[in-house]
């Protein structure tokens, strides 16, 4: 009746394992008790979980992404530790059984339940407002990819407390990751959360697309699209191409674990090789989708706070469709050491390579956007110089890599671990702090505090430094990664060195925390009462703080590049003295029901719980027919409500025409 | 100001020649600083970008397929000492499935071509042939692997079979997928006619049933023709 | 780290001394750190594939360190020289094109990477894992199978086997082959070079040479399950070959067979085993392994675990020639 599951699935041995439990246990009751003693239940449903305005699910993504960097961190807390212990005979305060699902877990959330949401959550709050758009092209697919990535990240989560997590690595690659090598759930919790958000992602992926290709205001012709907006179109173009392969490629892991096929396994004519090749076609423009936004993000900030136009918008676009396309040629490279042939490993690493060139490109147009420019040093510029410095570092290390005989004695090491951090958190989390910190006005209608935004700032990057560098010597010293423990104990000063590192960056995450909530605390002192905050260029700045829910009473005609700042130029303002009604999507709850659904019935199929795995994927099609069936789907704002909304606001002209 | 919009069968009409946009244009060709810069008339067709984003999806599922196409083709010789593709495929049982799904692509289009002349009777009697022939299509694919699975020749024998069969049986799946689709258009038509959205529907539907078709073409050209061969 | 001053034993009197000269008391004690005990082993080769490696990897480094080393200067110059706050620097707020420096930041890129472009497609070949060594002396052959955390080491020609510890005499090019008889590991011994992954159904190979010798770290770098921290070995290279016909017979005097039984019992998951010999060997026993003709290792069981006491590896100074299975078997 219940398939495989019973109450021995709980670990109670497992001290820590239970204390994390608890912990989760009584963050959630206080939230949902909290939730409950305000009465803000019903303003939680219509408002926040039944909602498909972009700029709330934007916001929810975020939120989401912060949980999970907190799981993700307690992940990396743990394994720093480990190592600064287990050294020379010692075993440290990890079995392997539980380090090897910590380091798992740790990649696995970070890449799917926090990067990809921040820059999710983040071009979903961004993006309609910057080309001039009311909403995405699809309103309603938006809230259920969100709502399937939670449902990916609550499986995640309750791995821990039901059963286990996978111990097979961020990749799972086969043969450890065959039912025969990995017989228990942890390797199907894995499988069934990135297939659930999958969807959710690649779902998104189409809806960015028709959005920024069909929905731009008029005027806005390619050229004259803000860069955020260029690396967002070529990041879901990416999306919808490579995500389909990372479906086809845990689909056949599940079919050989689930109905005993053979296409990675050891025998009957399996090839595990192919496992590696298809998750690493999906797994390389995995990362380009996590960096290209923050490239975008990064151009936004850095032209804002200089005052002054981005250096070669032309051969930026240029490059960003050259990473793009290019990241599609390089996945042998995280397997030069399969014996792939010399050609092979040639040709993939002269590719790699080449990918250099336009990452370059844009590092020195960055540089001379700054160069006559007058650069406010504000957060989202420490941000940006932190980024760019480290991200160049992390580029040479990968391109020391990208020559085969040179990662034939790094690959795999701690040399690659530290490399692989270097870009994202140097990259991509730099990029995720600054685009918090820059739109967050514009969401919330308030700034952030910006000294404890520095300080958090500080933290992180000293932090990355000091865990990270030794990561670099050790990789050099021969040591390899996701051991539980080591021999050598010269070995050891490296490893609590990069230990005060990750306490460092716990620092800044902490400051980061405790930001938001002073800044909620102190919100009426920093309002955003003009919409502009930051004396910014492009559209999304020409609304209010927060922007209404259809974000423009009238679209505006754009006649150049940084188009508000073009605006501001011929000194247009964005008043209008006639409002028509404004067609807008009405909030549903089918997205949320049917992620609901969906993730019952994979937990179902992790369990093996047949009968309710069916009825869960039935349950959630009906739900879709049901949204299908429904005529009332949207309604139109009167025009005098639009008009009383701009008054408010103090964005209506004054006088009639 | 009064809205003046009329209701089109569900969808918004404005009519031409809205007052306040002569206003507009007026006040920016007298030089006045140009206090409004807005769109005269800006509504997105949201019809066509329904289909652009169908399109956009139907590329993702083209990837999907690559994906089985590419492992079917490297794993297509390790039979592993079980059956090959000499033994087991039945080329005119293929061909005469084949022929069911193309044609039921072509009553597709036909269907399309009542739409278009909004002849419910006509749409509802092709939609429901080409349902027929595609249900038919995947009895006989039903057929085909209940027989191998009897053979022996089951997805779990070796990596050539497990490729074969994930690969048709998507493609089947799918098709099953269009089938309940085209169930539920039909009963959309009857109930509700031929409103907009249930046109944009009825479109993305057959894009995804020639699209189908044409994924079977691959299969049945790289599958079943070359592994006879 | 900062010293307090011996003379007044007052910290105040050492923060009055130049910047140079405090961060220059710190040096020797960190060089004392980062070389105390420190085995480079990538940067501190033993053998002409890991030297010609390292060579990449530095000549690789100071290519790129002539683009980095200006960027990364010029963007701390450019934040500091145009911070908002310095008025006197020259503002052109619509500057935002120039052919020369596009010109310039696409050039030089593409010309180093082309350098690197030319050295990564020559040393691909050079260094190529399946090309034997340039030498006149005949390759020993080794077969090593990644096993449930040992590594099993044929010598097919001598018909002996060890576990977790694999010798050779020094200046004789080893060619290995090698295969996993269950999931991926990966064959490394970092001070002598290259790796290359171990793959079960199939046999890979490395050609290595150790140019002095001693005793260098061997361990499996692809992550294969919970006793993959123990799964290291020991890699000698003997000064002569008299050297390693004595260690031959110190293997021989083992009087231990390894045939299909004891193979079987060998295979079972069990972690930091102790080096371990064999004297005579079932001949063909790796391609056995490799066809997939012996019974595979049994799948590994959900087991719970206590927390493990202490382990000493296959590097602690006890050799134990004994039999396999010493160490603790868990029935994971």
């Amino acid at each position: 009746m219940l398939g495989k599951l019973t109450l021995s699935a709980i670990p109670y041995q497992n001290p820590i394992v239970m204390g994390a439990v608890a912990f989760m246990v009584v963050v959630t009751i206080a939230v949902l008790g909290t939730v409950t003693l305000l009465g803000k239940w019903k303003y939680l449903w219509t408002q926040w979980l039944t909602s498909v305005d972009h700029k709330k699910i934007g916001a929810m993504y975020i939120i989401l992404a912060g949980v999970m960097l907190l799981r993700g961190f307690a992940d990396a807390m743990m394994m720093r530790a480990q190592q600064a212990l287990a050294y020379g005979g010692h075993a440290g305060y990890l079995p392997p059984e539980h380090f090897d699902q910590v380091f798992s877990a740790h990649g696995t959330i970070m890449i799917f339940f926090m990067a990809m949401p921040f820059m999710i959550g983040l071009m979903n709050c961004v993006l309609p407002l910057q080309i001039g758009a009311r909403d995405v092209a699809f309103p309603f697919l938006n809230s259920l990819s969100l709502w399937l990535t939670v449902a990916g990240a609550i499986l995640v989560n309750l791995s821990l407390a039901i059963g286990d997590f996978s111990r097979a690595g961020w990749l799972a690659y086969p043969p450890l990751s065959e039912l025969r090598f990995s017989p228990g759930v942890g390797v199907d919790y894995y499988i069934w959360a990135l297939q659930i958000s999958g969807m959710g992602t690649t779902l998104s992926g189409v809806n960015f697309i028709a959005t920024i290709l069909r929905m731009r205001a008029p005027g806005m012709k390619l050229m004259r699209m803000p860069v955020f907006t260029w690396t967002a179109l070529c990041t879901n173009i990416l999306i919808v191409a490579a995500f389909p392969v990372l479906t086809v490629s845990l689909a056949l892991l599940t079919l050989d674990r689930y109905l005993g096929m053979h296409f990675f396994t050891n025998t009957l004519g399996g090839d595990p090789m192919m496992y590696v090749n298809l998750i690493w076609i999906w797994g390389h423009p995995e990362v380009y989708i996590l960096i290209l936004p923050a490239f975008g993000i990064f151009s936004e900030i850095i032209a804002t706070f200089s005052g002054k136009r981005l250096f070669g918008y032309t051969s930026m676009v240029l490059a960003t469709m050259a990473i793009a396309l290019l990241s599609f040629l390089v996945w042998l490279h995280h397997f030069f050491t399969m014996g792939s042939g010399a050609d092979v490993n040639a040709f993939f690493g002269i590719t790699t390579m080449v990918i250099a060139v336009p990452t370059g490109v844009k590092i020195f147009n960055w540089l001379f956007t700054m160069y006559r420019g007058r650069v406010r040093l504000e957060s989202p510029v420490l941000w940006t110089v932190g980024f760019m410095i480290t991200f160049v570092i992390g580029g040479m290390s990968g391109v020391l890599m990208a020559v085969p005989p040179a990662d034939f004695v790094l690959h795999n090491s701690l040399f690659l671990v530290a490399h692989f951090h270097n870009v994202i958190i140097g990259g991509v989390v730099f990029g995720a702090m600054a685009g918090l910190t820059y739109w967050f006005p514009k969401v919330f209608g308030f700034r952030l505090n910006e000294t404890l935004g520095k300080a958090a700032f500080w933290c992180w990057l000293v932090g990355f430094y000091v865990a990270f560098m030794p990561l670099y010597v050790l990789g050099l010293m021969g040591a390899t990664r996701r051991m539980d423990h080591y021999d050598n104990p010269a070995w050891r000063p490296l490893f609590v060195i990069a230990a005060i590192g990750a306490v460092i960056i716990f620092c800044g995450i902490a400051l980061q925390v405790a930001q938001v909530v002073v800044s909620i605390a102190q919100r009426e002192r920093a309002r955003d009462l003009t919409g502009d905050p930051w004396q910014g260029r492009t559209l999304e700045w020409a609304t209010s703080s927060p922007p209404p829910a259809y974000n423009f009473a009238r679209i505006p005609v754009v006649r150049d590049r940084d188009a508000f700042w073009d605006m501001k130029q011929r000194s247009v303002e964005m008043k209008a003295a006639v409002y028509r009604p404004i067609h807008m999507p009405r909030n549903t709850g089918t997205g949320f029901v049917m992620a609901v659904f969906l993730g019952l019935a994979a937990f179902a199929m992790i369990w093996h719980i047949w009968w309710l795995a069916i009825g869960g994927v039935a349950a959630a099609m009906v739900a879709l027919v049901h949204h299908a069936f429904d005529d009332d789907r949207d309604y139109y704002v009167e025009a005098e409500e639009v008009r009383r909304t701009e008054v408010l606001r103090g964005r209506a002209q004054l006088r009639s025409v | 100001m009064s809205t003046r919009l009329t209701a089109h069968g569900g969808a918004l009409a404005f009519e031409p020649g809205y007052a306040d946009d002569a206003a507009d244009a007026l006040r920016n060709l007298r030089g006045a600083p140009a206090a409004i810069d807005f769109e005269p008339e800006h509504h997105p067709d949201s019809a066509a970008i329904a289909q652009l984003g169908f399109w956009i999806y139907l590329m993702s599922d083209c990837l999907l397929f690559a994906g089985l196409f590419a492992t079917y083709s490297v794993l297509h010789a390790r039979t592993a000492g079980g059956p090959t593709p000499h033994g087991l495929f039945d080329l005119p049982y293929v061909l005469a499935e084949t022929v069911f799904l193309l044609v039921s692509s072509f009553t597709c289009g036909l269907a399309t071509l009542a739409i278009g002349r909004r002849s419910r009777g006509a749409t509802l009697g092709w939609l429901a042939v080409t349902f027929v022939l595609g249900l038919t299509f995947v009895g006989m694919e039903l057929h085909e692997f209940a027989h191998m699975l009897a053979a022996g020749a089951g997805p779990n024998r070796s990596a050539f079979l497990s490729s074969f069969f994930t690969l048709v049986a998507t493609h089947g799946l799918h098709v099953t997928c269009g089938l309940i689709w085209m169930a539920i258009m039909m009963v959309l038509v009857v109930k509700k006619g031929f409103t907009p959205s249930t046109e944009t529907r009825l479109a993305c539907l057959s894009l995804f049933w020639h699209f189908l078709d044409i994924i079977w073409v691959g299969v049945f050209s790289l599958v079943y023709l070359f592994g006879v061969s | 780290m900062l010293i307090a001053s011996k003379k007044t034993g007052d910290r105040t009197a050492m923060m009055d001394r130049p910047a140079h000269r405090r961060l220059a008391r710190l040096l020797p004690f960190s060089a004392a750190l980062l070389l105390s005990g420190c085995r480079w082993a990538v940067l501190d080769p033993k053998g002409p594939i890991g030297l010609e490696e390292r060579s990449i990897i530095l000549t690789a480094t100071v290519l790129m360190l002539i683009v980095v080393v200006p960027v990364i200067a010029l963007i701390l110059l450019f934040a500091w020289r145009y911070r908002a706050s310095n008025v006197k620097a020259e503002y052109r707020p619509d500057w935002s094109h120039s052919n020369r420096i596009e010109a310039v930041v696409w050039l030089i890129p593409c010309i180093i990477v082309g350098a690197l472009g030319v050295i990564a497609w020559r040393s691909s070949h050079t260094l190529d894992p399946y090309r034997p060594l340039d030498s006149r002396v005949k390759p020993l052959r080794i077969e090593a199978v990644a096993l449930d955390w040992k590594w099993l080491f044929i010598y097919p020609d001598q018909k002996v086997a060890t576990v977790n510890e694999v010798a050779f005499p020094a200046n004789v090019p080893v060619e290995f082959h090698i295969t996993s008889a269950t999931v991926m590991n990966a064959f490394f011994i970092p001070q002598l070079g290259s790796q290359i992954y171990a793959m079960a159904g199939m046999q890979t190979q490395l050609h290595l040479l150790a140019s002095e010798p001693g005793t260098y770290q061997g361990l499996s770098s692809n992550y294969s399950g919970d006793g993959f921290s123990g799964m290291t070995f020991r890699a000698v290279a003997l000064p002569t070959p008299q050297g390693f016909d004595a260690w031959l017979a110190k293997v021989r005097a083992a009087q231990q067979p390894l045939g299909a039984a004891a193979y079987e019992q060998l295979a079972l998951p069990s972690e930091s085993n102790p080096v371990a010999y064999y004297s005579q060997v079932q001949s063909n026993l790796f391609a056995d392994i490799v066809a997939g003709r012996l019974p595979q290792p049994a799948s590994r069981l959900l087991a719970r675990t206590p927390v493990r006491a202490h382990r000493a590896g296959p590097l602690a100074p006890m050799v134990m020639s004994g039999m396999p299975g010493m160490s603790a078997t868990r029935s994971n």
